[in-house]
């Protein structure tokens, strides 16, 4: 199932709405690192409230994302990871490191708005 | 109380399938939601290494009761070309295929009982299982 991705402002939100493929993965990878440089986003949240798992390719999969899009000028953040799901992945010993997470939407778009206001309006 | 789900394994959706599947018995068997999802989790990762590394086979879930306990118990079984180092498959970071190297060692981690047999052209088979904690 492909994942729907809307541009608001300066940044691209990917909201997951079902159970993921491996494939359903890297197919999101592939379209937001594109879709950075097509709409000219800042910013990316993939909003992961839906996911009731988050395995080892899962965590991969969203690390790349953070880092590509990074490489190509955008900060990506993760937003929604379920308190059973945060439990599970730290028992996995999945970590995420050096990728930012927030609650939940809103607290993405506000950590964007300031993470982006810093990196564009001082240059 | 005895039910058993079987998903065969020969695709990433089938993945998902067996996970669900192992998450829809352990919520039957009275597990928390916690509880649920490391199972899911854990059902997740050893599925995905009988993709990874013998194409096709199978997970079964089976609620099980003894005495005094109830528990979840997860059996991973393909034909593929096994594992001529156990040890190490287990060890954290330890990969031949490039993942992360935290599918065996992660789902050991998680499950309460962990054993897997394996050896050199004689497939794999991996059986978890998880206790209920009782109330």
């Amino acid at each position: 199932m492909e994942v729907p991705i809307l541009k608001q402002g300066h940044f691209l939100i990917a909201s997951i709405q079902s159970a993921l493929t491996d494939a359903d993965l890297s197919q999101l990878r592939e379209a937001l690192v594109l879709r950075v440089g097509k709409l000219r986003a800042r910013g990316v949240i993939v909003d992961v409230t839906a996911l009731d798992v988050m395995d080892s390719f899962a965590v991969r999969t969203l690390r790349d994302i953070a880092h590509m899009t990074r490489l190509r000028g955008a900060e990506t953040v993760i937003v929604g990871i379920q308190p059973e799901v945060a439990f599970a992945m730290v028992q996995l010993g999945l970590t995420l490191k050096g990728v930012a997470t927030a609650l939940d939407l809103e607290e993405g778009l506000a950590f964007l708005d300031r993470f982006t206001k810093e990196r564009f309006e001082r240059a | 109380m005895r039910e058993e789900t079987l998903q065969p394994v020969s695709s990433d959706v089938d993945i998902v399938s067996a996970r669900q599947k192992g998450r829809e018995l352990a919520a039957k068997a009275g597990f928390s939601e916690g509880d649920q999802t490391v199972i899911a989790a854990a059902i997740s990762e050893i599925a995905r290494n009988i993709l990874m590394y013998a194409k096709r086979g199978e997970v079964s879930v089976t609620l099980a009761n003894s005495e005094d306990r109830i528990g979840v118990i997860v059996v991973a079984r393909d034909q593929g070309p096994g594992i001529s180092d156990v040890a190490r498959a287990l060890q954290d970071g330890y990969s031949t295929s490039g993942g992360l190297g935290l599918g065996l060692p992660g789902a050991r981690r998680l499950m309460d009982e962990f054993e897997i047999h394996s050896a050199p052209g004689q497939g794999t088979t991996v059986t978890m299982k998880k206790w209920r904690r009782s109330a």
